[in-house]
């Protein structure tokens, strides 16, 4: 205090010096930027009567560089301002104590905004017909929940970076695509029971096989990988994922190649198919056919499907077998010195999985009646992966959240379209969308470095369940 | 020397619980451990010690699996020793183990690690404490305890229904958890992360969580490294007290005299990878190659004091076998 106190009579002139100071900075700055984006915004390259010829832009130059420089003058007389007191933080932050009275309410809050969103949807849209897109969001925004939280098993609790996890998915949608439009199956059910009995009930009888087969993929694959750690294993993953896409192109007689299976039998509520008709949905229960309850009820369905997962995280966390994963993400060499097979372990973590990722592919395909090698690229596991660690990994609200957030955010972005009245009609927002989008990982990543949830919850305690800090949390070595 | 004819043997020669015989190791050129046979006994605290390098870490990581031995057996008896013909019949048939009632063969070069500790029942420490930090303490107690609650949730399919035999096993695996808790009095942080322990407790922590495998043999790298002298008493009291309460033998590795002396029935001197002493703690004290290894004399007096120790040593062997 004594030091404020002292410095106090000279701070005028203190002051006067860094607000030069910060002029002086902020305009070699802008001349630094002028410099750069003169001849990268500055002209632009146009076809003009079949030759090239450049177009000048200086408004768009003047605007670029007035952003850089009043934001530099800005910053150095705020945030990075000598006379600035830093902020010395004691007890939690603001962020802790929000989270302490907000925390125990999160998961009850969010699941029955889940549960309430069809209706939540057709009221904000005013119908059940305009509720299509939101509830379409719905569906895609759970689908990949439920793929983080299968992902999470893998990597955040097992500690094993895989990034091939697109490959059970798609492992999942070709089960339930190849066997519902199998003509043997077909067949051999229409003699046994009844004609429409495979096309309507496929689905469920598909979903468990779908499951089932990713999660022998899922050994498959772990086999031999299992002597990989760290980069080598994320390496080999990747491998595997884009083997399996492109095992599905090229098998042709199989697969259908690149043109993929279209014509997937729809689901049906525990076989009354939605239809038109008095077989239908809509007459059983005496509505008025609409396309939307089909949707409405796929809704549900990933619904009940991203909650299983969960459950069943949340249970195999608390058995032996969840506590080996956690540890071997701790440390395998521990692992082994108490007699933990590890092996069997990371081959459980790498089922269990890709037995999640089967079930969401499955109900992928039912959803789009038509899979293709196209549906399964490295993006989609690119995006799950970062989705898990956004969330924080091993956190199951986090990775909830993320998913919303990413899946969510960018729709969200493809609304920018009053972007045009500042930047004019040729502005496209869309293509700026991973832009922001990169920007928000960044961010979030330097704020954020565990991801969203970053504490770990014990999952046995004697008195007092205590939040394990992810400081000490390891991430796993592969 | 202290063998005379009609002294009884010393127990590590009646009924060894663990016999290391002719155990090479090579790393390429390099011979970590050339021909050690050493035998723990049954119910003894035995200490291995030498100078750094003298591979002591080398002999743990092929007791307990971590490493295959180039060459050489290692017996572990469970219940009684076994008699020769077991022994050859065992290694014959190319077996793991032979299992009876009450008694069992184990042949530990042939397991991998984890089998060593779930099977044969070897339990150990490391000598950077390897604890699971991100999980609590209690947790890393349960962890250990893997192999039984894993049978006992029908792995995983009783547990994830939350059948009551499972709620039983993981009650009786929690108090067996909170038995050593208690023990080395980490009670009160039972529900605090590991990796926020002292470093102390660590060890501890680390000792407790290989006694929940329920091991006959506990073998512990360096117990008392960075511990205060207190802490080192502490530690003599707990393997003291696991050794009378629980039976279980202990094989460690230490640089402590005072911890080595204090607690051990029996000491095994390492020198580049060979063994040069083996015998009762002040017989070891008192030997002249164990002083030269760890004091180091001019050449002139190793090789004196070698020819000396030839000779007593052919003299005292003779005199046992006879």
């Amino acid at each position: 205090m004594a030091q404020i106190v002292d410095t106090a009579p000279a701070s005028a002139q203190a002051s006067e010096s860094v607000l030069a100071h910060a002029l002086k900075d902020a305009f070699i700055t802008g001349l630094v930027a002028l410099g750069l984006l003169g001849p990268l915004i500055g002209f632009e390259t146009v076809i003009i009567d079949g030759a090239l010829g450049l177009n000048y832009r200086p408004l768009v130059l003047a605007v670029m560089v007035g952003i850089i420089f009043v934001g530099r003058l800005i910053l150095n007389l705020t945030v990075w301002s000598p006379n600035r007191q830093p902020k010395i933080r004691t007890g939690p932050t603001v962020f802790d104590r929000a989270g302490a009275i907000i925390g125990p309410v999160v998961k009850p809050a969010l699941l029955a905004f889940a549960i309430c969103f069809p209706a939540i949807a057709v009221f904000w849209s005013g119908g059940l017909n305009p509720s299509r897109y939101l509830v379409d969001l719905g569906i895609l925004i759970l689908t990949y929940v439920m793929l983080g939280w299968g992902l999470n098993i893998v990597v955040g609790l097992a500690g094993l970076l895989d990034l091939g996890y697109v490959a059970f998915y798609a492992v999942g949608a070709y089960t339930y695509a190849l066997l519902a439009t199998s003509q043997p199956i077909h067949d051999f059910f229409a003699a046994l029971v009844g004609e429409d009995f495979w096309s309507n009930w496929a689905f469920w009888f598909c979903l468990p096989m779908a499951g089932l087969f990713s999660g022998l993929w899922g050994m498959i694959l772990g086999f031999p990988v299992l002597r990989l750690r760290g980069d080598y294993l994320a390496i080999v993953t990747l491998a595997f994922g884009e083997i399996i896409r492109l095992v599905l192109i090229n098998w042709v007689d199989f697969t259908g190649g690149g043109a993929g299976i279209a014509s997937i039998p729809r689901v049906t509520f525990f076989g009354v198919p939605f239809e038109r008709g008095e077989d239908g949905f809509a007459a059983l229960f005496g509505l008025s056919y609409s396309p939307m309850h089909r949707l409405i009820f796929l809704y549900f369905v990933i619904l009940g499907l991203a909650l299983l997962t969960a459950f069943a995280t949340v249970r195999l966390r608390r058995l032996p077998v969840g506590r080996a994963w956690e540890a071997l993400r701790e440390d395998e060499i521990a692992c082994r010195s108490l007699g933990i097979n590890t092996t069997n372990t990371k081959l459980s973590a790498f089922a269990t999985g890709a037995m999640f990722g089967g079930f969401a592919g499955c109900f992928f395909a039912v959803r789009a009646g038509f899979v293709s090698p196209e549906s399964f690229t490295f993006d989609i596991s690119a995006m799950i992966l970062a989705i898990v660690v956004l969330g924080g990994m091993g956190s199951q609200i986090g990775v909830a959240v993320a998913a919303a957030v990413m899946m969510g955010g960018m729709e969200m972005l493809r609304n920018l379209d009053f972007l045009k009245e500042f930047f004019g009609d040729a502005f496209d927002p869309t293509l700026y969308r991973m832009l922001i989008f990169g920007f928000a990982m960044v961010a979030i990543m330097v704020w954020k470095p565990r991801g969203l949830v970053s504490t770990r919850d014990p999952t046995i305690f004697l008195k007092e369940k205590k939040s394990v800090s992810g400081d000490l949390v390891k991430e796993g070595h592969g | 020397m202290a063998t005379a004819p009609h002294t009884p043997l010393p127990r590590w020669e009646e009924d060894p619980i663990l016999a290391v015989e002719h155990l090479f190791m090579r790393f390429g050129g390099l011979i970590a451990v050339n021909d050690l046979s050493f035998k723990v006994g049954r119910g003894d605290i035995t200490a291995l010690i030498g100078p750094n390098g003298a591979g002591k870490t080398t002999v743990f990581n092929c007791i307990t699996g971590f490493y295959k031995p180039s060459e050489g057996r290692l017996v572990l008896a469970h219940g009684r020793a076994p008699t020769d013909g077991e022994l050859a019949s065992v290694t014959l048939i190319g077996e793991r183990a032979l299992v009876g009632a009450s008694s069992g063969v184990y042949l530990l070069e042939r397991m991998p690690d984890h089998r060593v500790s779930g099977e044969a029942k070897v339990a150990r420490t490391f000598q950077n404490i390897r604890l699971f930090t991100g999980m609590t303490v209690l947790e890393n107690l349960m962890v250990a305890q893997h192999n039984a609650l894993m049978a006992a949730s029908g792995y995983s399919l009783k547990g994830l229904f939350g059948l009551p035999s499972w709620n039983t096993a993981q009650y009786e695996a929690t108090e067996n958890a909170k038995y050593w808790l208690d023990k080395v009095g980490l009670t009160d942080r039972a529900d605090d992360p590991a990796g926020d322990l002292p470093y102390g407790a660590q060890r501890r922590l680390e000792i407790a969580r290989a006694m929940c495998s329920g091991p006959i043999l506990l073998c512990l790298d360096e117990p008392a490294a960075g511990l205060n002298p207190r802490e080192s008493l502490e530690l003599n009291e707990l393997l003291r007290s696991i050794r009378a309460e629980h039976g279980t033998s202990i094989l460690l590795i230490e640089h402590d005299m005072s911890v080595v002396m204090e607690i051990s029935d029996h000491v095994i001197v390492l020198d580049y990878g060979t063994k040069i002493s083996d015998g009762t703690p002040d017989a070891v004290k008192n030997d002249p190659r164990v002083i030269a290894a760890y004091l180091g004399v001019d050449e002139d007096a190793v090789e004196e004091v070698e020819a000396e120790i030839e000779a007593e040593v052919a003299g005292s062997t003779t005199e046992a076998t006879s």
